[in-house]
């Protein structure tokens, strides 16, 4: 079954206003257990709206959202059960820091779970781990570190709550190359330890390429495509009609095919890019030997 | 919730309200609340009620705004009325006597202009910051107030603090709103438990509130001496204000729709 559903979902930010906005039209999304669902799509398509509703903190104006299930507005008992189950890092969570220390910061979602004091520190140093928080970290005020490290605290204090399902937007905004590239993969590996789901809202196609399994391609409210990694890339022509940077890579074999070369092009990441070269250049050799 | 806060909004449009020069809208909503406070009588304040609505229907902004910009004062309107239904004491016989209180007609007949007060005194006030777009707000202001220059007064640090204020306002109300759902999704309780539960569910919202509007003021402040800003000495505008035909034609059309709600005090009985 499906951990998260969302069943026609719309949304107006100011209804009957002037300035209203369409944000959400009429949204339909079921998303497996266990999978990395990356979403994409141009800023203002309404990413950051789609996935507030998912841990309650948007109320859906039509539609719901199903969390195992249940609508997570009428047969969940408390929203907080839904936010300790949907954990939520939004976009520059450094700014949402506010304890003295790293320490505490970390611990403040637990605490509010209700969780006993050993089973607290215990999350906290997993979180810490995972996300790559020295004691030495841990110790001092998160006001003193740079700001990929701060919004490693950041996305730490939400997997110490342990959610199921974990759902990062634009994470990496701000980020230079190798504190993007540090963040992705403490969170890939995260999950592959835990087994949990994870959706990641992002810019770039070539995060979303090397960690998805599934990706939501967006467009103005809509959901343009929602389909595994190669499926939603072999569309890259579109995609890169619709104004969305397609990886490098991507790029290489879109402009090959273009050049008469038979290949295809649901090629996004550079290790799978050899395979198909390797791949055509011997089935090439055989035709010249043949 | 705090999206509802409508200080200081404005919504951009081409009306003869929103083209009106800022320092005319502003001496005529000035003149508005002195006209309202100075009618006495029912009819009065009927005109009132119908040259607000008009005004509104002109500027085009829809009527549902003005509901919106009501609803936070409710609560003092209900102040207002409380207080005065029973302290206020007429000469004849009470209404309603029932032994500690009294309800004289005079309280009634009081609770009700001075509600229709409260009601058309927003309305009119923010039907000004709704059509005038806070620089131009501001500009106004500067350009009235520039006579108190003579006496060292800094109008023009006045005012532009007052532009920052409310360049800022909605700013900080998105960056509460986004801590809040923050923390809310961390488990925080914020409106729920007891009053000190409360007060300590503050903390993570105020402090980071504090730590982004202190970074922010570093940013502008820096920003600001990057343009080599020095203060208003020898600064000129990229818009001048200038009144034209068309605001005289407005202003004096507001003045005599003034002047015919004030007369309505020499033909109709004061009620209070
Ligand atoms: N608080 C808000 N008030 C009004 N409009 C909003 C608000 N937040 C977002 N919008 C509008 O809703 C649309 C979707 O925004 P958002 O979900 O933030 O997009 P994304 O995250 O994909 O960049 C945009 O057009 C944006 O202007
Ligand atoms: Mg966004």
């Amino acid at each position: 079954m499906s951990v998260l559903k969302v069943e026609n979902l719309s949304y107006t930010y100011n209804p009957d206003m002037p300035n209203a906005v369409k944000a959400l039209d009429n949204i339909n999304l079921e998303i497996e257990e266990g999978t990395f669902v990356g979403v994409i799509g141009h800023t203002g398509c309404g990413k950051s709206t789609l996935i507030s509703h998912f841990n309650g903190l948007t109320k859906p104006q039509e539609g719901r959202i199903l969390l195992d299930g249940k609508d997570i507005w009428t047969e969940w008992k408390d929203i907080r059960q839904v936010r300790f189950s949907v954990g939520m890092v939004f976009q520059y969570p450094e700014y949402q820091l506010f304890e003295e220390t790293c320490y505490k910061d970390i611990a403040f979602g637990p605490k509010n779970m209700g969780l006993p004091e050993e089973e607290i520190d215990n999350r906290v140093k997993m979180a810490a781990q995972f996300c790559g928080i020295t004691d030495e970290m841990l110790a001092g005020s998160p006001f003193d570190l740079s700001g990929g490290q701060k919004r490693r605290i950041a996305i730490a204090g939400i997997i110490a709550m342990m959610p199921r399902v974990l759902v990062l937007d634009e994470p990496c905004a701000g980020l230079d190359p190798e504190g993007r590239e540090l963040i992705l993969s403490q969170v890939k590996n995260y999950q592959q330890t835990t087994g949990c789901t994870v959706i990641l809202v992002s810019h770039s196609m070539e995060d979303i390429a090397n960690y998805a399994d599934k990706v939501l391609v967006m467009e103005a409210g809509t959901v343009y495509n929602y389909a595994t990694t190669e499926e939603v890339f072999a569309d890259a022509e579109n995609l890169s009609r619709m104004g969305l940077g397609i990886p490098d890579i991507t790029k290489v074999f879109l402009k090959l095919k273009e050049m008469g070369v038979d290949i295809g092009t649901d090629v996004y990441t550079i290790p799978y890019a050899v395979k198909q070269l390797l791949k055509y250049k011997q089935a090439k050799e055989a035709a010249k030997n043949a | 919730m705090l999206k509802d806060i409508t200080i200081g909004q404005h919504f951009p449009g081409n009306s003869p309200v929103h083209k009106l020069d800022p320092r005319l809208k502003i001496v005529l909503t000035v003149a508005f609340v002195v006209v309202l406070f100075m009618s006495t009588n029912f009819v009065g304040l009927f005109l009132s009620a119908v040259f607000t609505l008009s005004v509104f229907k002109l500027s085009g902004i829809p009527l549902k705004m003005l509901q919106k910009s009501i609803k936070p004062l409710i609560p003092l309107i209900f102040f207002t009325v409380f207080l005065n239904l029973f302290f206020i004491k007429g000469p004849g016989d009470p209404l309603i006597n029932l032994g500690f209180v009294k309800i004289y007609k005079e309280a009634i007949l009081f609770i009700i202009v001075m509600v229709c007060r409260i009601i058309f005194l927003i309305c009119g006030t923010s039907l000004l910051t709704y059509t005038t777009s806070p620089i131009m707000l501001t500009d106004g202001l500067e350009s009235l107030m520039k006579p108190l220059n003579k006496i060292h007064f800094p109008v023009h640090e006045m005012a532009m603090m007052m532009t920052i204020a409310l360049r800022f306002i909605p700013t900080l109300i998105e960056e509460t709103d986004k801590i809040m759902n923050a923390q809310k999704s961390r488990g925080a309780m914020l409106d729920s438990g007891s009053f000190a539960d409360r007060i300590k569910a503050l903390v993570p919202i105020l402090i980071p509130l504090f730590i982004s509007s202190l970074r922010r003021a570093e940013e502008l402040a820096t920003a600001m001496e990057c343009r080599c800003y020095h203060g208003g000495e020898g600064r000129t505008r990229l818009k001048q204000l200038k009144i034209t035909g068309d605001d005289i034609r407005s202003a004096v059309l507001c003045c005599v729709c003034f002047v015919i709600i004030l007369s309505t005090r020499m033909f109709f009985t004061r009620v209070i």
